[in-house]
């Protein structure tokens, strides 16, 4: 069966990280990669080479014949931003999950306490998800939530506005106040590598304006804020993420994930998804 | 005193948890362990010749293994964390540091993806935490909650932040009821704090209003 996740682009390594050759997955595939004098290249099991872009801090490779361009992150060229390399971790759930966890706030009181939430500032409000038609993307805007600590450079509890982008399946882009610069956009990115269906690497990956914290604080907070969702995640059940409506009964705060769903089903992307109703 | 320090250390955690409680301020110098391996850098190094977290500095002393870490902490402001009876602390402050070796590696290898036999360190795990939970369940039986005692000492504190990762590393804490209860004690301590992984006991809060 070909799977139209093939044709997608994936992150497969931190470009910082790669020095000598070594093996990984990609949808269940073994693949390697490394660099020779200034070139990355990356392969299949087969010793075929496989496409490159080095973006972002990371490398981006296809299974496949990808008809579009790897997303762009315009910010990422702003001067003054500082770009993270977060590093990896590896959790045990399906890809799929580990971006819908990304897109949510309502959990942000309850797992990551004290920082992007606190009881009892729990609801979420009204916000708009459209998806653009011309880069088929979906984009969450209007988002506003209570936040007592939202960044390194947070000094105090804040009213954060945050916009929320799914630029590819395995690719979720946040927007947030930043904190010294209220006018600007923070940008997280969330890079998802599908090692298997119910295994991923994630890649965090940031693009900020703070001019005062420690390149290890920066890194060591954003582990943390991904670190306190990853036993939420390894915990979910049913393992894959479901398409169909069932088992699960989505709320207003749902949107985005609703939204995410509905647009998976219309890629035809079910690698790591349930697509039989529960 | 400084702690260098790295937020998914589960060793760093036993500093930072056992200063909170006894009310001791650390100031935190963040080490970017992963990805970029700065506790193996050259300022590191100078610092701490083995390449290790979490070192402390407190003046002059420069302490790197968390037990140590532990006993300087409390030995002058909170000595009664040390324990009645050393042969019985340092048992279970032995015992902390197999578990890092055991339920703490598959721990590296299933977020970082350390190379190790997993397997074997999930075995190894395993056994520890069937001896931990008979030896617990013995202390329930005399109505003492804690390894030691009916209070607890510095080698709760090291042996807590392991067991409770455990399932970070791909081994269940769902066999171990007593196990469990020792660390439903250990998070109701006043002045606990979290850490990635090991979540805060959230309040049950009555709709009438009162606090259960």
């Amino acid at each position: 069966m070909t799977n139209s996740a093939d044709n997608h682009w994936y992150p497969v390594a931190m470009s910082s990280g790669v020095t000598g050759p070594r093996d990984t997955q990609l949808l269940g595939c073994k693949i390697s990669l490394g660099r020779t004098n200034d070139q990355f290249w990356v392969r299949d099991a087969n010793g075929r080479d496989m496409p490159v872009i080095h973006k972002y801090g990371h490398l981006w490779t296809s299974p496949g014949k990808p008809n579009r361009d790897l997303f762009a992150i315009p910010e990422a060229d702003e001067s003054g931003r500082r770009l993270v390399d977060v590093g990896s971790v590896r959790v045990k759930c399906s890809p799929l999950r580990a971006v819908e966890n990304f897109l949510d706030i309502a959990h942000f009181p309850f797992i990551h306490s004290d920082i992007l939430g606190a009881e009892p500032h729990t609801e979420v409000a009204r916000y708009e998800v459209k998806i653009h038609e011309d880069v088929n993307e979906i984009w969450a805007t209007k988002v506003k939530f209570f936040q007592p600590m939202a960044a390194k450079s947070a000094a105090g509890g804040i009213i954060t506005d945050y916009k929320y982008r799914v630029a590819a399946p395995t690719v979720s882009i946040l927007y947030k106040t930043s904190p010294p610069r209220p006018g600007e956009w923070d940008v997280i990115a969330l890079f998802v590598q599908p090692l298997t269906e119910e295994l991923c690497e994630v890649w965090p990956w940031m693009a900020l304006y703070d001019d005062d914290a420690e390149q290890a604080d920066l890194v060591n907070f954003q582990q943390m804020i991904f670190m306190q969702d990853r036993s939420i995640l390894e915990n979910q059940i049913p393992r894959k993420l479901p398409l169909d409506p069932g088992m699960e009964t989505p709320t207003q705060a749902d949107m985005t994930s609703i939204a995410y769903r509905r647009w998976l089903k219309k890629l035809g992307y079910s690698y790591g998804a349930q697509v039989v109703a529960a | 005193m400084i702690l260098y320090d790295y937020i998914l250390s589960a060793s760093c955690y036993k500093v930072r948890l056992m200063a909170s409680l006894i009310g001791v301020p650390l100031t935190l110098k963040g080490v970017n362990f992963h990805p970029e391996k700065e506790h193996k850098s050259h300022d590191m190094l100078a610092l701490n010749p083995d390449g290790t977290l979490p070192t402390l500095v407190d003046g002059d002393r420069v302490l790197t293994q968390s037990t140590e870490i532990l006993r300087h902490l409390v030995s002058n402001k909170a000595p009664e964390w040390l324990g009645k009876t050393t042969a019985q602390t340092d048992h279970w402050l032995l015992f902390a540091s197999a578990l890092n070796s055991s339920l703490g590696m598959a721990r590296l290898h299933d977020i970082l993806s350390y190379e190790t036999d997993i397997d074997q360190v999930r075995r190894d795990g395993v056994a520890q935490l069937r001896h931990l939970e008979e030896h617990l369940t013995e202390q329930r039986i005399e109505g003492l909650a804690f390894l030691t005692g009916d209070t607890p000492t510095i080698a709760d504190i090291a042996c807590f932040p392991n067991t409770a990762l455990a399932p970070d590393g791909g081994v269940s804490l769902d066999p171990y009821p007593a196990i469990r209860l020792w660390m439903r004690d250990i998070r109701s301590l006043p002045r606990f704090i979290e850490m990635p992984g090991i979540h805060r006991m959230h309040e049950l809060v009555d709709p009438s209003g009162a606090t259960a």
